[in-house]
């Protein structure tokens, strides 16, 4: 096995971190993520409090080790549920073509025209704020894209011979499907799926600072950054360190996805 | 060969820039004014790079590290941009391999065959319309006042490729540097721009520099030509003597590379046809818009094939003769409108799992034919999938075996297509193909993509794993050469009709119909002499 590219270690270590810190998070944090403390209110980051507190006086490195389970939980169920029924509604349709595609696309298209953003406060506002209620409205805002790029995918890839050869050896359409068109779509969906992962973290960030995100007081990076707005002045930290973390998460995910791509693709191996 | 030459190329060497190779080494030529001459090579044999240098065209990663250009006594190499840009096109034209990217389809034909001239006369508007109807005339377009408002995409590609040749000789250039004119095309449109080409040349006084794969053509057209392999010429001097006689090894192997008519076979053909097509129709549906309907396009008007028990049947024609859709037709790809295809006497619906065990397919292109993600293994052992009573092991065995086989043996196994060459791709689909033991094999332009050589050891493959299994086969092909070499009978097709069919020896010696002769018009006869040289005889139309 090749190794990975320095990207790609930098990208993994950096979701290692996360998911470490996301795990550790579940059986201990440096305080208690929801005591108040009136005597150390927006105390500067420090040895009592490394990165610093909140107007309430809780200790934001807890916060934040608390709010990254909610946040990789829900960027993970996100891409998953646009993954699997964009893949599957880009496959059928770019397969299918004929009316099935005209029906499918058009309903897609629609979709994409609907800003993300929102479909899901649209949802939202139907299902009600709580954690899957993100996950299910920004799935189904995420799903058209990825259906899109599937389908382009797959057409491109329905002319190739092997497709042809498939068929000839009297493989069935099902068969051909997942053994020969669904493994050569993987790289555009790798790819988008890490950018979606992106996405579906900002997204849960700016649905909570616009209220519609998980309720206060549980802590996502999302409300914290949005708490932080109104002390931006006096408590730059409030801020800040939510926002380091979805930038570093964003990195590391774009990063080690692109190092993915290329080693799922055995075209890549031996390259460079 | 004097010293008065136009074009004196001594000792170029050109070389990657960042690793040093030397891909074009020590190469010396000389084009006479009016004469044409040939280089002929293989893919990778620099060439094309060689030329490219001529004109200042070399991409940007090779370096020229040796050697002089001169062109009238002019060191081209260290002309300035300014100088070279008035060489190219006014002094020295090109006619580039692909008439479907070379012209810019979102220009008219006169506004870009008048581009030129405003770069490189003097010429008044009047005076360029009149050239430019005059040549497009001489270069055979029936109206060629329609032809100045019409654009590149309203053409087939013989005559864009007639185009492209008007914009290059109306400059009416001393050298005119073809690189493969005519390889994308079919085998009679192919002769019809050549022989366009000699003639305009000829009456122009310009003389070509011709590059081609295709040695029996350049052979036709030339007086002296210039073999290249890996960077070096190694043979150069008269179209005679080096065919008669040819010195160097790789000339040889290339002349014994051309297809050579193989001995007539006895074949049983009172048996059942293993496959027969009859009054088979093929249509493509029209576009059907809101309010219009456009009619439906035939491809096929009522074809019948039979293939006996062991009998390579050869499907020829032009592009748009109908013979892919028909092999299609036959592999189960293409539904027909009317007729019935039986297979060993029955209706192949009748039983379609016999029928796609039994009935395998080679592709045209090996790069697109092969899942990039699977390993030459699991290609092969894939084809085995679906055969009954062969268990895991045995069908693993059978693949190894058939793999060795087709000469890939070893470690082969574990690779992916993207680390093969063209022709092991094709001979993974070979055994891909034969792995199943199928009765019969329809291969659509299996060698075309492949060079001359390859195309040669592929042929010979298919060859032997027929004479060792017997599969019947369809072999289609536009190529007549590679026909005369490896089918018992030969069906010609136009316009999705069959215009004659007869045994192989019958067709070529006798041809009946003027479509036959055309076509035979275009490819020579072979015979091998004792010092490894061939005589080509060129059957003319008649």
């Amino acid at each position: 096995m090749r190794k990975f590219t320095f990207n790609g270690v930098i990208g993994g270590g950096l979701i290692a971190a996360l998911v470490i810190t996301a795990l550790i998070g579940v059986f201990w944090t440096p305080y208690d993520p929801s005591a108040l403390g009136f005597t150390s209110r927006l105390a500067a980051p420090g040895a009592a409090h490394w990165l610093g507190t909140d107007e309430f006086g809780r200790d934001v490195a807890s916060r934040l080790m608390i709010g990254a389970r909610a946040s990789v939980w829900i960027g993970c169920l996100t891409v998953a549920f646009a993954v699997v029924c964009g893949t599957l509604i880009g496959l059928i349709s770019g397969y299918a073509r004929g009316w099935v595609d005209g029906v499918i696309m058009a309903v897609n298209n629609a979709l994409l025209a609907f800003p993300g953003i929102l479909l899901a406060l649209g949802l939202l506002a139907v299902f009600g704020a709580n954690q899957y209620g993100i996950i299910f409205a920004l799935g189904i805002a995420y799903t058209p894209s990825m259906a899109r790029v599937v389908r382009g995918a797959v057409l491109s890839l329905r002319e190739r011979e092997f497709i042809e050869a498939s068929r000839i050896m009297g493989n069935s359409e099902i068969y051909t499907m997942l053994r020969h068109i669904l493994p050569n779509c993987l790289a555009p969906i790798t790819v988008l799926a890490t950018s979606m992962f992106g996405w579906a973290i900002l997204s849960e960030s700016a649905l909570s600072f616009l209220g519609l995100g998980v309720p206060p007081p549980a802590p996502t990076w999302g409300n914290m950054l949005a708490a932080g707005r109104p002390f931006i002045e006096q408590a730059v930290w409030l801020g800040f360190f939510p926002g380091l973390c979805i930038a570093l998460t964003l990195l590391g995910i774009n990063l080690l996805g692109d190092a993915l791509r290329d080693k799922l693709d055995p075209r890549m191996r031996g390259l460079k | 060969m004097t010293g008065s030459s136009l074009l004196s190329v001594r000792d170029l060497s050109l070389a990657v820039a960042h690793n040093g190779n030397q891909v074009v080494k020590n190469v010396s030529f000389d084009v006479g004014a009016g004469e044409i001459v040939g280089i002929v090579g293989e893919s990778g044999s620099g060439k094309t790079l060689a030329t490219r240098a001529i004109i200042g065209l070399m991409p940007p990663a090779v370096r020229h590290v040796g050697g002089t250009i001169s062109y009238r006594g002019r060191d081209v190499l260290s002309l300035k941009d300014r100088d070279l840009r008035r060489l190219r096109g006014g002094e020295i034209g090109v006619v580039f391999q692909e008439p479907m990217t070379s012209l810019n389809p979102s220009m008219t034909i006169g506004r870009q065959l008048e581009e030129g001239l405003i770069l490189h006369t003097k010429k008044s508007a009047d005076e360029r319309r009149a050239d430019i109807l005059d040549m497009l005339k001489r270069v055979g377009l029936s109206e060629p006042e329609r032809a100045l408002a019409a654009y590149p995409h309203e053409f087939s590609g013989g005559m864009r490729q007639r185009i492209m040749l008007a914009s290059v000789m109306l400059l009416k250039p001393a050298l005119l540097i073809a690189d493969e004119p005519t390889t994308a095309l079919d085998a009679v449109v192919q002769r019809d721009v050549m022989e366009l080409m000699v003639e305009l040349t000829k009456a122009e006084g310009t003389a070509v520099l011709l590059i081609s794969h295709d040695l029996p053509m350049v052979a036709r057209y030339t007086n002296r030509f210039v073999v290249m392999e890996k960077g070096v010429i190694v043979e150069q001097g008269t179209t005679e003597d080096i065919l008669s006689a040819p010195e160097h090894p790789y000339t040889r192997k290339l002349l014994s590379s051309l297809p050579f008519r193989a001995a007539p076979r006895k074949l049983d053909m009172s048996r059942t046809p293993m496959v027969s097509a009859r009054n088979i129709v093929v249509e493509y549906p029209g576009r059907k818009g809101l309010f219009r309907k456009q009619a439906p396009k035939r491809a096929l008007h009522g074809v019948s094939v039979d293939i006996h028990v062991g009998e390579v049947v050869a499907l020829v024609g032009g592009s748009g003769s109908g013979k892919t859709t028909l092999g299609r037709t036959i592999a189960g790809l293409v539904q027909q409108a009317e007729g019935e295809i039986l297979f060993q006497g029955r209706e192949r619906s009748a039983d379609w799992r016999d029928y796609r065990l039994n009935c395998q397919m080679v592709f045209q292109d090996p790069y697109s034919s092969l899942d990039p993600r699977m390993t030459i293994q699991a290609l092969v052992e894939e084809a085995l999938r679906l055969v009954p009573d062969l268990d895991g092991a045995a069908k693993r065995k059978r693949a190894l075996e058939t793999l060795d086989e087709v000469g890939l043996g070893g470690d082969f196994a574990n690779r992916y297509p993207h680390e093969l060459s063209g022709g092991q791709r094709q001979r993974v689909a070979i055994a891909r193909a034969i792995a199943r033991r199928p009765k019969f094999l329809i291969a659509d332009e299996p060698v075309s993509a492949l060079d001359v050589t390859v195309r040669a050891q592929v042929l010979e493959l298919f060859s032997d794993l027929q004479k060792r299994y017997g599969f019947s086969c369809l072999f289609i092909s536009h190529d007549l050469g590679v026909v005369e070499q490896v089918a018992d009978r030969v069906i010609v097709m136009q316009d999705g009709r069959i215009v004659e069919q007869g045994d192989r020896d019958r067709i070529f010696d006798q041809p009946q119909e003027a479509y036959t002769r055309k076509l035979l018009s275009a490819i020579p006869a072979l015979d091998l002499n004792q010092t490894g040289g061939v005589t080509l005889k060129w059957r003319l139309e008649a």
